[in-house]
């Protein structure tokens, strides 16, 4: 009986399904404003299944990139297209069945695979500070993509502030 | 566990202490090592939360005591001096205030949403005090990424403004959630950066790092210290985080709510609370990190020999700069929206960009050519 | 304490996470709420990346290949973001509406 497995995966039931649910919510609220709520804490639920992988600073980063920033921006972008009513009506377009239908397909089809495959594990990790050791590759092994990130972000800055313009 | 150690460091030792006696209870009970271990660290957490929990409020009720007090003798008028001596029972009296006032949810208000506001502003405050280090060894706990931490569970807040003015069903309500949403965004970049020099100077991100980082010359080796960087990150932080937390001279959306309306208009009694509660903590919260990352936290002359003396040192440079916080309010006035966000975007963010890439050339070139003094003398 | 939890259960997680994402984004008619789809794909993606970084190398410390990679999606998904808000903004002010029906037909 070891208790530590047991608690581990309660654990991530847990969070798993509270990941889903607030997912499936987001993706279903009439209210986009509650919708845009709800993704907030499915980015809480993906924060926390990167702790239980030991991948803290990714954690934190999630926090304050996805929720600080992002989230941010998609609440202030429905504050400004709100319509003069709020209206209520359904907020599912015509081609839900279809969707749906290719959906579950999809997930049955991956669900199938993903059992099936032969996955090798590799010996486990030394827990360590691997933090200073992802700051040292990213700029010697990944410089190139760090440098070429920044170009792009600094494209995406100037490009929406130049579209959102009056 | 001798009377020196328990003389010297008697909150650690007692932690000890109440840790081995549980062990020691559970295991002669016959519970095996594996429970007994989970079920001591639950029982350690649970004291160590209920012992923050008993701490924030606390603390928040004499600040605001010593706000006012300190705001009306700036004012050349004495403060609240009736309730107790010196007005000390004043927190108290108003804790019940709000505790015991009529709660109005105006019609029209988005239910949930309106509802949860307050507690989407508090939860990140409190949250982050899990990781501040209030004496040697006298941290809830020892992140080490303590310090992005504390940053992302700031910019969490962003989203409980947001929901406080869209879910009040008022339009000044929601002008004003978005201008302090904006103010809040804005502000981050100067903050991080700003936390980015004592980072680079100590070359960790955990707090007990960079507190540690600081003991050179008797204790005295803060941040602070080293000019020209040292001062001006720390001026830079100041700024940046009142900001960040709505104070004076930032507080346009709380002063809107003189005027016209702010964000937490349509909000009465305990939900009202909880945003003051949520103020009052952050003002903390940043003196504690400023007090921790530029001046030392717990560091100090003789803390290594007396370990006891870090917490008076921490809490005595914390409560100095709270003070120069109420300071600001009792004497300066209120800035506009847009000479706000001119001052954070235009002059903030160059000048900590310029001090981080200033400290990034010239940390390696002092590093070295101290180094290369040491090596010549020895 | 990774090794308690099969690689299995973070793939399905991550899959589910991916199909409900598609979901909203083919199915929802506000074009911020088809966003707020592709958003849940990204971090579904991103969850398989960080599992098959700690299950699969040999070395986790030393090869942070998985991280570094996520951490770009991350970047990359804010970029994304904004530029595509700024967007739907723009069209907002000249349709005056976000619904993805209405707005199917350029200027004739």
């Amino acid at each position: 009986m070891d208790i530590t497995g047991i608690v581990a995966q309660l654990v991530f039931g847990l969070v798993a399904v509270l990941t889903l649910v607030a997912g499936f919510l987001t993706v279903t609220f009439r209210n986009v404003f509650h919708a845009g709520l709800a993704l907030v804490g499915t980015f809480f639920g993906v924060a926390a299944i990167y702790l239980m992988l030991e991948a803290e600073f990714l954690a934190v980063v999630q926090v304050l990139i996805y929720i600080g920033a992002i989230a941010v921006l998609i609440l202030f972008a429905i504050m400004l297209t709100r319509g003069l009513m709020q209206s209520e009506t359904s907020n599912i377009n015509k081609q839900w069945a279809w969707a749906a239908l290719a959906i579950a397909t999809l997930f049955l089809g991956m669900f199938l695979i993903i059992l099936q495959v032969p996955w090798v594990h590799s010996g486990g990790a030394v827990y360590l500070d691997i933090t200073p050791f992802l700051g040292t590759q990213l700029l010697t092994t990944y410089l190139l993509p760090f440098e070429v990130v920044s170009v792009l972000l600094l494209a995406a800055l100037v490009g929406a502030f130049i579209i959102a313009r009056e | 566990m001798d009377i020196w150690s328990f003389i010297t460091n008697p909150l650690v030792s007692l932690s000890q202490l109440i840790n081995n006696l549980i062990t020691s209870i559970l295991m002669s009970l016959g519970i095996p090592a594996d429970i007994t271990r989970i079920v001591v660290f639950l029982i350690t957490g649970i004291i160590t939360i209920t012992i923050l929990l008993l701490l924030a409020p606390g603390m928040m009720m004499y600040m605001t005591w010593l706000e006012r007090k300190l705001v009306a003798r700036m004012q050349d008028r004495l403060g609240p001096n009736r309730v107790g001596p010196f007005g000390l029972l004043q927190p108290i009296a108003d804790m019940i205030k709000f505790l015991t006032k009529e709660d109005i949810v105006p019609e029209g208000v988005d239910g949930p949403v309106h509802l949860l506001a307050p507690i989407v502003v508090v939860i990140p405050v409190i949250l982050s005090f899990a990781v501040i280090q209030f004496g040697v060894g006298l941290g809830a706990v020892d992140l080490n990424l303590a310090l992005l931490y504390l940053v992302a569970l700031g910019s969490v807040a962003t989203i409980g403004v947001f929901m406080a003015g869209f879910g009040s069903h008022n339009k000044f309500a929601m002008i004003g959630g978005m201008r302090a949403a904006a103010q809040i965004i804005s502000y981050e970049i100067p903050q991080v950066l700003a936390l980015s020099i004592p980072v680079l100077l100590a070359g960790s991100i955990s707090l007990t790092g960079i507190v540690q980082a600081q003991s050179g010359l008797f204790g005295l080796g803060w941040f602070f210290f080293y000019i020209p960087i040292g001062p001006i990150a720390f001026l830079a932080y100041l700024i940046a985080a009142t900001a960040e937390v709505n104070r004076v001279p930032f507080d346009l959306p709380e002063a809107e709510s003189e005027l016209v309306a702010g964000y937490h208009t349509e909000y009465s009694g305990m939900k009202f609370g909880l945003f003051y509660l949520a103020e009052f903590l952050n003002t903390f919260l940043i003196s504690a990190i400023a007090a921790t990352v530029f001046f030392g936290g717990w560091q100090g002359p003789l803390v290594a020999q007396i370990p006891i003396l870090g917490v008076v040192y921490f809490f005595g440079k914390t409560i100095l700069l709270i003070t120069v916080q109420l300071w600001f309010r009792g004497t300066l006035p209120r800035i506009r929206v847009d000479q706000l966000m001119n001052f954070g975007w235009k002059r903030l963010v160059p000048l900590t960009l310029g001090l981080v890439l200033f400290t990034a050339i010239t940390l390696p070139i002092y590093r070295f050519v101290m180094l290369a003094l040491k090596g010549l003398g020895g | 304490m990774t090794l308690h939890i099969p690689l299995v259960y973070y793939l399905i997680v991550a899959a589910a996470l991916f199909c409900i994402g598609l979901f909203g984004a083919l199915a929802r008619k506000n074009a911020i709420a088809v966003l707020m789809g592709i958003e849940l794909m990204l971090n579904a993606v991103n969850i398989n990346l960080v599992a098959f970084w700690r299950y699969g190398s040999p070395n986790p410390v030393s090869n942070q290949a998985g991280i570094v990679f996520a951490l770009f999606v991350i970047t990359l998904a804010a970029a994304e973001a904004a530029v595509g808000l700024a967007l739907v903004i723009a069209v907002y002010r000249s349709r005056d509406t976000v619904n993805v029906e209405e707005i199917d037909l350029l200027k004739w």
